[in-house]
C-alpha cells in the first residue's frame, strides 16, 4: 500500500520538516498495517456502536448564566482588532479587477 | 513534618484535632515537591502561591467549624484539565502559554470541596502515549526506580502520589492512561464508567472514550474523590443522568462476589506479573469470593479497534488548534500528535472510512456484547493491569504502537465504556510495583471499589513507599 504522507499532511493542515517527513514516512505505514488486522473479522450483521451510554435528547434549561466577557474570551488570542479575532487570509486578493 | 503515606482520611482527622494546620501541611508538600522534582519531573507547573492562599482559606474555614470533603487536602491535577488563569499546557508546546478563562468541571467541584491544588502534572502531550516520553516538557521518572518509566499518560499524576508530592491526584484515561501509570507506580487509579465524570474543560483526546478519574494511595481515598467529581454536568451532554452511588459507604460492606478470569488476559504476560495475580486470586478466594473462568473477546483485536477510533477522534479534536483563538500554530505540534492526526485523517478519508472506522465501531458492539454476556454470570472481572512492570526509559523510541500494546489489557474495557480500577498487588524481584485490575459493568464503581478495598485491607501494599 502506498500512502502519500505529504498529501495526508496537507489534508490535516500540517507543515512537515524534511526530518519529520522522513520519520512519519517510516512509522505511519506500520501503524496502518496494524489497523488492517481488523479486516480479518467477519462483521456481517453487526450493528455499529457510536455511543457507549444511552442518553437521548439531552437539553438544559434555557436560562441566562454567567458567561465569559469579551475580554476574557479574547485574552488568549495572539492577534485581535477592535474586539475581533484576526484570522489569516482565506481568499486571495483578486488583482484582475 | 513527615508526609509519607498520609491519606485524606488521616489528614481530615488530624486537621480537626489541630495536629497541624492546612498551611503547615501544604508547605510540607511544597517542600517535598521542591526536593524531588529534579529527580522525578512529575509536575509541569507548581502552583505554590495559589496553594498557600487556598490553604490559608482552608484554615479559616476549619477554624469556623466547617467541614468540606477535601478541605485543606493538597492535590495535583493533570495538566490537561483547564484551571482558571493557570497554565494548562496538556504538556504540549502548542499550549505552553495557554491560561484558560474557566475551570474544568472536575476542578471546579474539587475547589468547591476545599481542595488545595499544589500543581499541574506531566503527561504525554495531549495524553498521546503511555509513558510521558511524548511530553514536550521532559519524561516523568518512576519514583521506585528513576531509570524506569512512570507510565502514562497520567504519569505525573501517578508519580506525584507514589512520591508523596500530593495526597490525591486527578488523571484522565482514554484506554489505560490512569490504570497503567497507577500500576507502574504502585498506587490506586480509577477509570470510572464513561459518562460518570464530566469531561468539560478537559483537553479532548478521544471524546467517546475519555474518562477523568482519581489516583490515590488508598481505595478509600479514591472513593472519596469519586464521590465529589461524579455526576451529571450540564456542560457535558455525555454525562449520565443516573445518580452517583454512595461509594464510601458501599465500599465497606464486605460483599462476596463471583469473580471472572479469562486466560486471554494472561497471554504474553510476564511470569512475575502473572504469579502476583495468581497470589491475588488465592487471597480473594480465601476471602470467600468465587473464581470463575470466562471467555472474553481476544484483547488483540481491541488494540486495532482502539487505534482506529482514537486516531480518528484525535484528528477531529486537534483540528481546533489553529493558533487563532489561543495557543501556538500547528507547526509546534510534536511528532506523536502529528502522527496521530495524520492517521486519523487517513482512517476517516473517503474510501477508508468503511474499511476502518465503521468496522471498528462494529467490533465495539461485539466487545460490549461480550462483556454483557460475561456479567450475566460474574460480578466483576480481574486480571493484571499491565503485562509487565515499569519499562526502562527510552522504551517508546521507534515504537509508534508502544502504548497500544502495553495497554492491551485495559483497552477492551475502555472501548466498552466500563469502569476499572488498579490496586497494588506486590512487587517484582527488582522491586517494581505490580498492579491488579478489577473491571466492573457500567456504573458499578461501588462493586470494584468494594473488591479492591477488601484486597487492599488483606495486603496493605500501599503502606510501602519508595526510597527517594
Amino acid at each position: 500500500m502506498k500512502i502519500s504522507i505529504k498529501n495526508l499532511a496537507q489534508l490535516a493542515n500540517l507543515e512537515l520538516s524534511s526530518s519529520q517527513l522522513q520519520t512519519l514516512e517510516e512509522s505511519i505505514p506500520s501503524v496502518i498495517e496494524h489497523m488492517d488486522e481488523i479486516k480479518h473479522l467477519d462483521l456481517s450483521g453487526v450493528k455499529q456502536t457510536n455511543a457507549v451510554i444511552e442518553e437521548e435528547n439531552v437539553y438544559r434549561e434555557d436560562d441566562v448564566e454567567h458567561s465569559l466577557t469579551q475580554d476574557e474570551a479574547l485574552k488568549n488570542a495572539p492577534n485581535t482588532y477592535n474586539g475581533f479575532l484576526v484570522v489569516p487570509y482565506v481568499f486571495e486578493e483578486n488583482t484582475d479587477a | 513534618m513527615d508526609v509519607h503515606n498520609l491519606t485524606i482520611t488521616d489528614i481530615k482527622a488530624d486537621l480537626k484535632d489541630k495536629k497541624y494546620s492546612a498551611v503547615e501541611l501544604t508547605k510540607a508538600y511544597l517542600e517535598r515537591i521542591k526536593t524531588l522534582e529534579p529527580k522525578l519531573n512529575a509536575f509541569v507547573t507548581v502552583t505554590e502561591e495559589k496553594a498557600l492562599k487556598d490553604a490559608k482559606k482552608a484554615d479559616e474555614l476549619l477554624a469556623d467549624g466547617q467541614d468540606l470533603p477535601v478541605l485543606g487536602i493538597p492535590m495535583s491535577i493533570k495538566d490537561n484539565f483547564s484551571t482558571k488563569y493557570i497554565e494548562t499546557t496538556a504538556s504540549s508546546k502548542v499550549l505552553e502559554h495557554y491560561r484558560p478563562p474557566f475551570n474544568a468541571t472536575v476542578v471546579q467541584r474539587l475547589e468547591d470541596a476545599g481542595m488545595v491544588m499544589v500543581g499541574k502534572t506531566n503527561l504525554d502531550a495531549f495524553a498521546h502515549g503511555s509513558s510521558t516520553e511524548a511530553s514536550d516538557f521532559g519524561t516523568t521518572k518512576n519514583p521506585w526506580n528513576q531509570e524506569c518509566l512512570a507510565g502514562g499518560s497520567s504519569g505525573g499524576a501517578a508519580a506525584s502520589i507514589a512520591a508523596d508530592e500530593a495526597v490525591a491526584a486527578i488523571g484522565s484515561e482514554t484506554a489505560g492512561s490512569t490504570r497503567l501509570p497507577a500500576s507502574w507506580c504502585g498506587v490506586v487509579g480509577l477509570k470510572p464508567t464513561y459518562g460518570r465524570v464530566s469531561r468539560y474543560g478537559v483537553v479532548a483526546m478521544g471524546s467517546s472514550l475519555d474518562s477523568p478519574g482519581p489516583l490515590t494511595k488508598t481505595v478509600e481515598d479514591t472513593a472519596q474523590i469519586l464521590q465529589i467529581i461524579a455526576g451529571q454536568d450540564i456542560h457535558d451532554g455525555t454525562t449520565s443522568s443516573s445518580e452517583p452511588k454512595e461509594y464510601i459507604t458501599l465500599m465497606k460492606d464486605k460483599r462476596r462476589m463471583t469473580i471472572g478470569i479469562s486466560k486471554d488476559y494472561f497471554q504474553d504476560v510476564e511470569t512475575e506479573v502473572a504469579a502476583k495475580i495468581e497470589d491475588a486470586l488465592k487471597i480473594l478466594e480465601k476471602q470467600g469470593h468465587t473464581i470463575k473462568n470466562i471467555e472474553l473477546f481476544d484483547p488483540k483485536y481491541a488494540i486495532d479497534v482502539y487505534t482506529i477510533l482514537q486516531r480518528s477522534e484525535v484528528s477531529s479534536n486537534l483540528a481546533r488548534l489553529d493558533g487563532i483563538r489561543y495557543g501556538e500554530d500547528r507547526t509546534v505540534f510534536g511528532e506523536e500528535a502529528m502522527r496521530r492526526v495524520m492517521l486519523g485523517t487517513y482512517v476517516l478519508s473517503a474510501g477508508h472510512y468503511d474499511a476502518f472506522y465503521k468496522k471498528a465501531q462494529k467490533v465495539r458492539t461485539l466487545i460490549i456484547e461480550n462483556f454483557a454476556k460475561a456479567y450475566e454470570t460474574v460480578d466483576v472481572i480481574v486480571g493484571p493491569s499491565a503485562p509487565v512492570p515499569a519499562m526502562p526509559l527510552g522504551s517508546t523510541e521507534k515504537n509508534p504502537m508502544f502504548g497500544e500494546v502495553i495497554d492491551r489489557l485495559m483497552e477492551p474495557s475502555s472501548i466498552a465504556g466500563l469502569c476499572g480500577i488498579n490496586v497494588p498487588a506486590g512487587f517484582s524481584k527488582d522491586r517494581l510495583p505490580i498492579g491488579l485490575q478489577v473491571i466492573g459493568p457500567q456504573f458499578a464503581e461501588d462493586l470494584i471499589l468494594n473488591l479492591a478495598y477488601q484486597f487492599e485491607q488483606a495486603t496493605l501494599y500501599w503502606q510501602q513507599h519508595p526510597t527517594l
